[in-house]
């Protein structure tokens, strides 16, 4: 093996492995910056060593006692000088070689559950919890999460660094929430990965609508859980909605790379593996046997397009219904106004013309460039085109993503001519 | 990315000789190590050629000839096989490398194939001229 060829497969065991080896660490150190940086130190010296001594049999096993043993090294030399890694240290000495196996065996992914939970910490921002998540858990660079989220490096890297401070600072402990706080702590951790794909999915701006590397890192991320947490529904749905949506990739934009609707993407080309993994998610949440949560529902939901073979195949009283019952759950106007399509589609443009109006005082829809699209299609539809036209250009001023705007523009301009 | 980990036919797989129960412990695990890495998305062992069926053309434009099995040749064959969703091809070696030795008796074979992502499928020139146009005129600003 070359010397590139053998620095490329070190970097493809410590993508692989990273997210393990850094939880692993984070139970002996407490400290998830340490852990990240005792992780790159046996990196570093993998680099230096491997191309010479070859790459060990069990790679994983090899950076986690080498980090361990730097671990063990700093925190001594440190010992006498900072208080704080006393304690450090003598928990870290307990660990054995045979502990070492073991964490990489099994008991790694109560670790990477216990990170997971770490990362999404309702003491971080938003942002502060996906760059984590993405560096941590994903093991992107920080060049990586800039370019996905079209930030600045230094940007990302700024809120890394203070976002380690805040789990230190606030003493954010390593560990699975139980009880009543596991509910509200996991959709926590649910709504990061969905933030993730839905960045990836649609972009909020800029000229790409999707950018898949988000939708495949949030993807593999949610399988994980699922295989980690198996019990939980909502992970399952999650799941499922995302292995779903992401069956449509594919058709949801056209050569000229502009975007097509749902109704009138070529279902032939859906990726079907997607869509039996998604189903096949789906029935897990359902047999657990509580109550379907909001991200199962809205996997309901898309489940419902995916195995409708054409558009008029849609069971849309079956969609709406759905909608009702997630309306019940998380009350919101944008939910609502997807209620209104699947009623309209369902019952009429008419009926669902109705509901959309009544959405109109909104105020949290103000800007919202859905809804005047949404208005715009059912007023098209009614044959009422000159106002139809104006909703679908108060929308296209209202959108960020370019490819969208350009869409929006050309069913105006359709509307001027039909009614011309 | 995908690539397909394809597992071939050995004498044993084709006399429908199962595997030790060492080794279906062994894949059992792998699989597992797949799922928890969350790059699994499908896995199937096939049942051996003699219930296979052979479908060939060889008169262009003609008939299709069909065979039934059981067909010689075990390597030509496969047994199984393993579908992954990575980042790169260094991982889908570094997964395939991991996979436990599917025969033990020397006949073990696993061969690593790409499967077409769509992306390639259709090669999209204009945003590629696009993406080439503004690539050019931000290295003329940066030159500037």
């Amino acid at each position: 093996m070359s010397a590139s060829q053998t620095h490329r497969t070190i970097d493809t065991i410590w993508r692989m492995e990273s997210a393990k080896l850094i939880a692993g660490l984070v139970r002996m150190v407490r400290d998830v910056g340490l852990a990240e940086d005792f992780a790159q130190d046996a990196l570093v010296i993998a680099l230096d060593r491997w191309p010479e001594s070859g790459i060990p049999d069990n790679p994983g096993a090899w950076l986690m006692t080498t980090a361990k043993r730097r671990a063990i090294d700093l925190l001594r030399r440190n010992k006498l000088r900072d208080q704080k890694y006393v304690e450090i240290a003598r928990e870290i000495d307990l660990y054995t070689e045979d502990d070492i196996d073991r964490a990489l065996d099994g008991e790694i992914e109560d670790d990477l559950l216990r990170l997971i939970f770490m990362t999404c910490h309702p003491v971080l921002s938003q942002d502060a919890r996906v760059a984590l998540t993405l560096r941590l858990l994903c093991g992107l660079t920080t060049d990586e999460i800039a370019r996905s989220f079209l930030t600045a490096e230094s940007t990302v890297a700024q809120r890394i660094v203070r976002a380690k401070r805040t789990l230190n600072a606030e003493k954010v402990p390593f560990e699975v929430p139980v009880g009543k706080e596991l509910a509200e702590r996991l959709s926590a951790v649910l709504e990061v990965i969905y933030l993730m794909f839905n960045e990836g999915y649609s972009a909020t701006s800029g000229q790409n609508w999707t950018r898949p590397l988000l939708c495949q890192e949030a993807l593999r991320l949610g399988r994980i859980l699922a295989a980690i947490a198996p019990s939980e529904p909502e992970v399952h749905g999650l799941v499922a909605l995302m292995e779903i949506q992401s069956s449509r990739l594919r058709t949801r934009i056209n050569a000229k790379g502009e975007p097509v609707l749902l109704m009138d993407q070529n279902r032939a080309q859906w990726d079907q593996l997607l869509i039996r993994r998604g189903l096949t998610a789906l029935e897990h949440a359902r047999k657990l046997g509580r109550t379907l949560g909001p991200y199962a529902i809205q996997a309901s939901i898309t489940a419902c397009h995916a195995v409708a073979r054409t558009p008029s195949d849609t069971e849309w009283i079956r969609i709406a219904a759905l909608y009702e019952a997630l309306l019940r759950i998380t009350p919101s106007p944008i939910v609502e106004l997807n209620r209104a399509v699947a009623i309209a589609m369902a019952f009429g443009p008419a009926y669902g013309l109705q509901l959309v109006d009544e959405l109109y005082g909104e105020p949290s829809l103000q800007g919202y460039h859905l809804l005047p699209s949404v208005r715009g299609d059912l007023l098209e539809k009614l044959g009422r085109l000159e106002e139809a036209r104006t909703e679908f250009e108060r929308a296209a001023a209202m959108t960020r993503n370019e490819q969208e705007r350009t869409l929006l523009q050309k069913r105006a301009a359709a509307c001027l001519q039909e009614g011309g | 990315m995908r690539f397909m980990m394809i597992v071939k036919a050995t004498t044993d797989s084709e006399a429908g000789v199962l595997p030790s129960q060492e080794l279906i412990d062994a894949m059992q695990k792998y699989n597992e190590e797949l799922v928890k890495a969350g790059v699994l998305l499908a896995a199937d062992g096939l049942m051996s050629s003699a219930s296979g069926i052979r479908i060939s053309y060889p008169e262009p434009g003609g008939k299709p000839k069909v065979v039934d099995g059981p067909f010689t040749e075990a390597k030509e064959m496969i047994a199984g096989y393993t579908l992954i969703e990575v980042k790169s091809r260094e991982e889908a070696i570094e997964w395939a490398l991991r996979m436990p030795d599917p025969h033990g008796f020397g006949q073990g074979e696993i061969e690593l194939r790409q499967v077409f992502e769509f992306e390639e499928l259709m090669e999209d020139p204009v945003s590629r001229a696009k993406e080439e146009a503004l690539r050019k005129q931000v290295d003329e600003l940066k030159k500037a």
